[in-house]
């Protein structure tokens, strides 16, 4: 109890006082009112909560905050650069990807995440980094189509 | 599944006035109230009496904001409604803004209708559009100098001759004051389709950016200051529990907890429910836990999936029981004489809605106003729900929406909205209810099981002369007729979508047999529709994205497809000859022109593009399957042809590719259209191979991700999806791209492997079942 959890959060530091065991969704959310990452089956299977903990794509909802002290947290709010929109970003809306939208902040920051590892990812590599984030709606052929079309600026520049 | 709750709000307009007056600000365009004294389109702007259905504002720099009352629930329906108006009005598409209007937080309380998709209201927005361009031309040729009808709109600006004025500057003078009576209004020209410039073309969707960077707000987004938050605890069955004691020593040790509400609700909707509250959301999860209540519970807790199916194919087997919706011929006699007649029955399990965000609440009481901030389908429906939970008038209960994560039907039914405000009510706090995932599948209004059994008959040259076929199923609109009678109060009203299709065939809820109405040609034909009693003792059914065709259609097509190879006919060749257009399937002047000729033609379209009657390889089978969404007189055409390859060894499914072809009519937004018959596709693949649920003992059996088993991105076959382009009126596409995939793939594996799967989903064990059978 009213242990304090500092770290970084999209790259200002902060401090809960949330019981340590509390996962790092609700934390995110109630606490500092970033509300883009998303709950969805708390089990670590949808991949909604998805952010970013050390560069590595994390499930948040299964997180606790208590394993976070001193790391780097960054949410689909600290994606940007502060004055452009992250490449992702950008071809989501070029490519009308979203549906509901609801699964989008967690398919961009796994997106993401792949892309730093893998600047141009096969099919399957797409797949098996992607396959842990359900679309409800199905989008999965744009969200498919939009990390390529990343993945193809980037090898070609 | 949008006509039922649109239409009275529709007819109502087609009797009002439309207004259009400046204000201080800009000027506005709106459908006047009923009754009350008539004043000139100015004042009834100025004093607000308008409906807030449809309406829209154009500030002093042309800028056009227009307001959208239906919620947003990933099919873009603002920018496909926006596009028709802009259209009409003449306006640069970069001068249009949409505003998800709460209608209740400018405007006090309304009503906000339901979602009424484009096919509801194409005319209507386009004459309304109209009227607004009419009434800026006529402001702009005055202040040019000249008349109206020497002047044209074009681009946000009134030409007249070599001069024009921009419609800021129309709205700068502040001299609009212009009503249309409805006659007016309905008469106005709606553009030919040559002349339009804004319908029909892909541009962004207005709703798209804030999806991408976590600022679109869903209702789990919603928050206030000194809120509480909620779990509910769930009840060991959906219907029929009643708490017997509750023991809360464990969650008190929780940090935070505040308390439980046993829910005491005069709607009926949550018998038996409890929630648990507490300073934060983690503290209300655990102690929901914590909490040990112990239930009396009813009969239902001894139910499971194969009672509900038994029960089912019992009633299929009575032919006393259910409803008539299709009565042609005389099925009777045509069976008694037949040379041979021909059985079978498929089955589909439980299915869920699963929508990412789970159901959720935030209540919050303010003077004297309870304010329910959530997304729901179904505002009228619930609205006057949560007042008589909370005892109050209907008047004081405003909703606020917000986007939806998910709909699929799983929100026209919002009782999680009861369970926020009650324990609000109760705790004298703003309380924020969020279901965990288990609570949002335990408590959901599942697709029912179904079963259907289909007999057809055939003459002594083998021709088939007829088909009896009969549907048992919990019924959703049947559960609203339910709560009506436990007392859901008068402004609900519900009771009563039900209809008699055949005179004095019986009352039938429609969204649980349209499909079986399709468009081939039978001498003889009979569809019964027949509620499951037990089923609706169990759980209450709710409507599941392509809702009765979903399933309806899975038996339909699956056994057309069994005839025609009992007969060693193609099933393409065997369809096309039924789809001949003849009496009744010759369609209507209206959304159905052309009737069975359009599905004939996606059908050829489909076989055309997937190379029907290419030699496959061994274990590898082309199925198809033609079909309409999602009523006869709205339909959506569609045809599939799916490649499937099945292992014998594991029974593995793979469905290679899926060819797709849609006709529905205009497509406002060829890309939303599009949109959603990928993810519509998609869902079918899914609903046939990935999800399906059980119930046992009364419960819902798979309370997460790792029992039920939506499909993923490593499951996406090709996707080939053409739409047929033409200028018919426009239907719908939420939903009928689901409705032929199932059959399509059970009638591509029976090609593949010889082996025919009637129940849904085709899993391997049933191929590996039937493989041994073969």
């Amino acid at each position: 109890m009213a242990n304090t959890v500092a770290f970084m959060l999209n790259g200002r530091r902060v401090s809960s006082q949330a019981p340590a065991d509390t996962p790092l969704l609700w934390v995110i959310r109630d606490e500092f009112a970033l509300t883009g990452t998303k709950f969805g089956c708390g089990i670590a299977q949808c991949g909604a909560c998805t952010v970013h903990i050390n560069g590595q794509p994390t499930r948040a909802c299964v997180l606790p905050v208590g394993a976070v002290v001193d790391a780097e947290v960054v949410t689909i709010e600290g994606l940007a650069a502060s004055d452009a929109p992250h490449p992702l970003q950008q071809a989501w809306i070029e490519e009308q990807v979203p549906q509901c939208g609801y699964c989008q902040s967690g398919q961009i920051m796994s997106a993401a995440a792949l892309l730093r590892e893998n600047p141009n990812p096969s099919d399957e590599q797409i797949n098996e980094a992607m396959n842990g984030n359900l679309c409800r709606c199905m989008a999965y052929v744009r969200i498919k189509r939009a990390i390529k079309k990343v993945a193809h600026a980037t090898t070609r520049s | 599944m949008n006509k039922m709750h649109t239409s009275d709000s529709a007819l109502s307009l087609s009797r009002r006035k439309f207004l259009i007056g400046s204000t201080g600000t800009g000027l506005v365009m709106a459908f006047g109230l009923m009754g009350g004294q008539s004043l000139e389109a100015r004042e009834e702007i100025a004093e607000r009496r308008f409906a807030p259905t449809i309406w829209w504002e154009m500030d002093a720099d042309g800028i056009l904001h227009i307001n959208i009352i239906k919620v947003e629930m990933g099919h873009h329906i603002g920018t496909a409604q926006a596009r028709i108006v802009a259209d009409e009005l003449e306006i640069n598409w970069a001068d249009v803004r949409i505003i998800h209007a709460d209608s209740a937080t400018k405007w006090g309380m309304q009503e906000t209708g339901g979602s009424t998709g484009l096919f509801a209201s194409f005319n209507r927005m386009s004459q309304v559009g109209a009227a607004g361009r009419i009434a800026l031309i006529e402001a702009g040729a005055k202040m040019l100098g000249g008349k109206p009808e020497d002047a044209r709109a074009e681009a946000s600006k009134v030409i007249l001759g070599n001069r024009s004025v921009s419609y800021a500057d129309i709205v700068r003078s502040g001299k609009l004051n212009r009503t249309f009576t409805p006659q007016e209004l309905s008469k106005l020209p709606i553009k030919a389709p040559s002349e339009r410039r804004l319908i029909g073309v892909s541009g962004p969707q207005l709703d798209i950016r804030s999806k991408t960077d976590g600022s679109a707000k869903f209702g789990i987004d919603a928050a206030v200051p000194g809120m509480i938050y909620a779990r509910p605890k769930a009840p060991p069955t959906r219907l029929g529990s009643e708490v017997v004691s509750v023991d809360e020593s464990d969650a008190r040790k929780v940090d935070g907890y505040v308390g439980y509400v046993i829910m005491d609700d005069p709607s009926g909707l949550t018998p038996g429910w409890v929630t648990v509250a507490a300073e934060t959301y983690w503290g209300a999860v655990q102690a929901a836990d914590a909490l040990h209540v112990e239930w009396k519970t009813g009969p239902q807790v001894h139910t499971g999936e194969a009672e509900l199916q038994a029960e089912a194919l019992r009633l299929c087997a009575d032919p006393k029981a259910g409803s008539m919706w299709v009565k042609e011929g005389d099925i009777d006699k045509a069976i008694a004489g037949a040379a041979k007649t021909m059985d079978a029955r498929y089955t589909t399990t439980t299915a869920l809605h699963f929508t990412l965000e789970p159901a959720n609440t935030l209540a919050v009481f303010e003077d004297g106003i309870w304010n329910i901030h959530m997304g729901t389908q179904w505002q009228s429906l619930i609205r006057p729900i949560i007042a008589k939970a909370l005892d109050v008038p209907i008047d004081n209960v405003v909703l606020r929406t917000y986007y939806l994560g998910g709909g699929f039907g799983r929100r026209l039914w919002s009782d999680y909205a009861v369970l926020a405000a009650l324990t609000a009510k109760k705790l004298g706090r703003p309380v924020k209810l969020v279901f965990t995932r288990p609570d949002d599948t335990q408590l959901d209004c599942v697709r029912s099981p179904t079963v259907q059994t289909l007999k057809a008959a055939f003459d002594e040259k083998g021709t088939l002369t007829g088909i009896d076929h009969a549907a048992a199923a919990a019924w959703p609109l049947e559960a609203t007729d339910r709560g009506a009678k436990a007392g859901w109060p008068e402004g609900v009203k519900p009771p009563s979508y039900m209809r008699e299709n055949i005179k004095d065939g019986g009352k039938v809820d429609r969204y649980s047999i349209a499909g079986a109405d399709h468009w081939y040609t039978l001498p003889h034909h009979r569809v019964r529709a027949i509620l499951n009693e037990m089923a609706h003792q169990t759980f209450v059914p709710g409507f599941l994205r392509s809702v009765g065709p979903g399933w309806v259609t899975w038996a339909t097509e699956s056994f057309f497809d069994e005839i025609a190879h009992a007969q060693g006919k193609d099933p393409a060749a065997f369809r096309l000859a039924m789809l001949d257009a003849a009496g009744k399937n010759a369609g209507d002047q209206h959304a159905s022109v052309g009737g069975a000729k359009r599905q004939a033609a996606v059908l050829k379209r489909a076989m055309e593009k997937a190379g029907w009657g290419t030699p496959m390889p061994r274990y590898t089978g082309l199925g198809l399957a033609s079909a309409f969404g999602q009523e006869r007189d709205m339909p959506t055409w569609t045809a599939c042809v799916a490649r499937v390859r099945v292992d014998p060894t594991t029974g593995a499914i793979h469905v290679e590719k899926l060819t797709h072809v849609l006709d529905c009519g205009t497509r406002v937004d060829p890309d939303g259209a599009l949109a959603q018959a990928e993810g519509g596709t998609l869902w079918g693949v899914s609903l046939a191979l990935h999800e399906g649920s059980s119930f046992d003992k009364g419960r819902v059996t798979t309370l997460n991700l790792d029992t039920y088993t939506p499909l993923r991105m490593s499951d996406v076959p090709e996707l080939d999806i053409e739409f047929i382009d033409n200028t018919e009126f426009p239907t719908g596409m939420g939903e009928p791209p689901v409705v032929a995939i199932a059959p399509a793939i059970g009638n591509a594996i029976f090609a593949a492997a010889g082996i025919r799967l009637r129940d849904l989903p085709m899993r391997p064990e049933h191929v590996l079942r039937a493989l041994r059978q073969v």
